[in-house]
């Protein structure tokens, strides 16, 4: 089964209205919404304005703001590799360009067959194992090229 | 073998425990034991921050627990054929897990249940001493509640160090009919993982903590706003809060006191930026985590512009502790004005990584060396970042500095959130003085110009000492730059990036004039 829904307008106001009595609700409606279709889709922004009596730009401008959000569909699955300085001390640096170059794609970057998409983060909270990575929020630590390279066919499988 | 007799063992669910694979260890273990008809029942503990022996499985013998680690699933047939059931011996074993002498030497007052208990079980939370704070809270009541927490000294342990008991004051006496507690749980800070370990190991200790500071404030409503990088401590929380409402500790009249407090989770969305507090409080009110110009300070006009008590993970956890056994007690910890005990994160290269709790006052030499055991890579200790990304950057000769506010602070580093990274001598300096920039350049959120525009010259001013261009006078406009976003800065994003960058230049001079003075081709 695929992870995510296709967009889909009615059922984006289905979740938007679940959320919106919500003291801040904006987050939340968000990251629901892009755990449902994968990520935010530029038809959600007038229907979140319209149910939090928001401006379109302030909603665009929340969506931009953050790094999780995204604006188009990414792979089926989601790498999250830490760059943040705990990582670096263990030789981060040089495993991502051998990550990177085994998945043929760069940072934000998708597979060419759709697989995985790779998103940098700063700090997964593994530091004393380092590196460290979530896969769809599965975390690994001390990790490899390999150990990743395992993760992503088991996460297809 | 009598098999009548139900076993209890216990594994993390600790995320770097997960992360080893401690799952499948669970699952080994499970169907090992069942294949010789043992009846088992597996607890999943958070963890108790040894982590160079994760995933680490406890066993419940008569004599105490018993340890072994760090496990596999391909040791699992082994370990169940030596009698781990009953603590026997294997070459994994470690005996009670106390009494190794990482864990030993610690003063475990706030992660005292960390790895020990069912992080989600009020029942053994309260087992454990849970919410003995909290009935002395409601003994003492709102003012002597915050003068406890103002005689125990607690500073803010977020990074600011800002005396814990004067915040909770200053929210007590604000006028309002809806005061809010929030915790920040935006732990973003490399190297730092305390209180994602306390929200995946004892999360009613901080349940227990912000429910005494909402009866201390009057307070009803509070939020932990989390960072999305930790999706297990998300749903470690949730599961928690549940359980909590459930069992009555939560919700409209918490333990029969008649008072409320309802308690929510909330996601960051991946901005560092959002560990800052009005920023936090942008975010959670779902606008872009922009800082706000202080004053109003949050303790008066904070989320949806009411009394807000804004406190870490680590300050709120810390308090239930401080309100059970008193102020005095917890005051006896430390030195100087850095009293009670700092939980001490290391991290990066380093053999024995993890969760140190002690008394302030520790020397980093002490951290790193003794418990530490060097560098994970054997090569000698070039330099320790201490305090997270906007941390300074430590050569060997000031190791001996003991972590305190003012020690660190006349050293021209911070305590920060209690992390510590280490580095071995193949270290970069310029490298990493030029993430520092970056990392602040993408973390910015714009609001003030030191930092927006700051961030991004500091990169490319520092690729040009890195690529040789004139290094001399390239590093005297990062040293003028560096004064500018530290004097000019809204926030700690860019006013203490410098401290990284600069703390590098002064400290390792030698790797900031490695390619020498090459001639330049006209600019």
């Amino acid at each position: 089964m695929p992870r995510f829904e296709p967009w889909d307008g009615q059922r984006a106001s289905g979740i938007i209205a679940e959320h919106s009595h919500l003291e801040g609700a904006t987050l939340p409606i968000l990251h629901a919404l892009q755990e449902t279709f994968g990520y935010v889709d530029a038809g959600a922004v007038p229907l979140i304005a319209d149910a939090l009596n928001l401006s379109r730009a302030e909603v665009h401008g929340c969506i931009t703001f953050y790094h999780d959000f995204r604006a188009h569909p990414a792979g089926r699955h989601e790498v999250k590799l830490c760059r943040a300085e705990a990582c670096q001390a263990m030789g981060s640096d040089r495993l991502h360009a051998e990550i990177l170059s085994r998945l043929g794609t760069g940072w934000h970057g998708t597979t060419s067959d759709g697989n995985a998409t790779v998103e940098p983060v700063y700090c997964l909270g593994l530091c004393s194992n380092a590196p460290a990575a979530l896969v769809d929020g599965e975390p690994i630590a001390r990790l490899t090229a390999d150990s990743l390279e395992a993760a992503l066919s088991e996460a297809r499988a | 073998m009598s098999t009548a007799m139900s076993i209890t063992l216990y594994v993390p669910r600790d995320a770097v425990a997960l992360g080893l694979g401690a799952n499948r260890v669970a699952r080994a273990l499970f169907s090992g034991a069942e294949r010789r008809g043992l009846d088992v029942s597996i607890v999943r503990t958070g963890s108790r921050g040894l982590f160079w022996l994760e995933p680490m499985v406890e066993v419940a013998t008569p004599e105490g627990r018993v340890a072994y680690g760090p496990v596999t699933p391909a040791d699992v047939d082994a370990l169940l054929d030596a009698g781990l059931a009953e603590g026997g011996e294997h070459p994994l074993r470690l005996g009670d897990p106390e009494k190794i002498p990482f864990l030993a030497r610690q003063q475990r007052l706030t992660f005292h249940r960390c790895g020990v208990i069912d992080p989600v079980s009020v029942d053994d939370y309260k087992a454990h001493g849970g919410y003995r704070g909290l009935e002395a809270a409601l003994r003492l009541g709102p003012e002597g509640t915050v003068g406890e927490v103002r005689e125990s000294g607690l500073r803010g342990r977020g990074g600011a160090g800002f005396p814990a008991g004067i915040k909770w004051n200053t929210v007590m006496l604000a006028q309002s009919h809806h005061k809010y507690v929030v915790c920040n749980a935006d732990e973003g800070d490399s190297g730092t993982f305390a209180d994602r370990m306390m929200m995946e190991g004892d999360p009613f200790n901080l349940i227990e903590g912000m429910t005494i500071a909402a009866v201390a404030v009057g307070a009803t409503r509070g939020y932990i706003y989390l960072r999305s990088e930790y999706p297990q401590a998300f749903a470690t929380l949730k599961e928690a809060i549940a359980n909590g409402i459930a069992a009555g500790v939560l919700g409209d009249d918490v333990m029969g006191s008649g008072k409320s407090f309802h308690l929510e989770v909330r996601l960051g969305a991946g901005a560092y930026i959002c560990g800052e507090e009005t920023s936090l409080l942008e975010s959670l009110e779902g606008k872009r985590g922009i800082v706000r110009a202080k004053p109003p300070i949050p303790a008066l006009k904070g989320f949806l512009g009411q009394p807000t008590l804004v406190n870490n993970v680590m300050t709120f956890t810390a308090t239930p502790w401080i309100l059970e056994h008193g102020a005095k007690a917890y005051a006896d910890y430390g030195m100087g004005r850095s009293l009670g005990t700092l939980p001490i994160q290391l991290a990066g290269n380093v053999k024995h990584g993890g969760l140190i709790e002690t008394a302030f006052g520790i020397t980093l030499r002490e951290v790193i060396e003794g418990y530490g055991g060097g560098t994970f890579s054997g090569r000698p200790v070039r330099a320790v970042q201490v305090g997270g990304p906007l941390g300074a950057y430590f050569p060997d000769h000031l190791l001996d500095t003991p972590l305190d506010y003012e020690a660190m602070a006349a050293k021209k580093g911070l305590v920060g959130h209690g992390g510590i990274v280490v580095f071995d001598d193949t270290v970069d300096m310029a490298k990493q003085a030029r993430f520092a920039f970056e990392f602040c350049a993408t973390e910015s959120c714009g609001k003030c110009t030191p930092c927006r525009i700051g961030a991004t010259r500091g990169v490319e001013t520092m690729d040009k000492v890195i690529a040789g261009i004139s290094p001399e006078k390239n590093l005297t406009v990062i040293a003028d730059l560096c004064e500018v976003m530290t004097d000019g800065s809204l926030c700690a994003m860019g006013g203490l990036t410098p401290m990284p960058v600069m703390s590098a230049i002064t400290h390792f001079p030698e790797d900031f004039s490695r390619a020498g003075d090459l001639p330049v081709a006209a600019e």
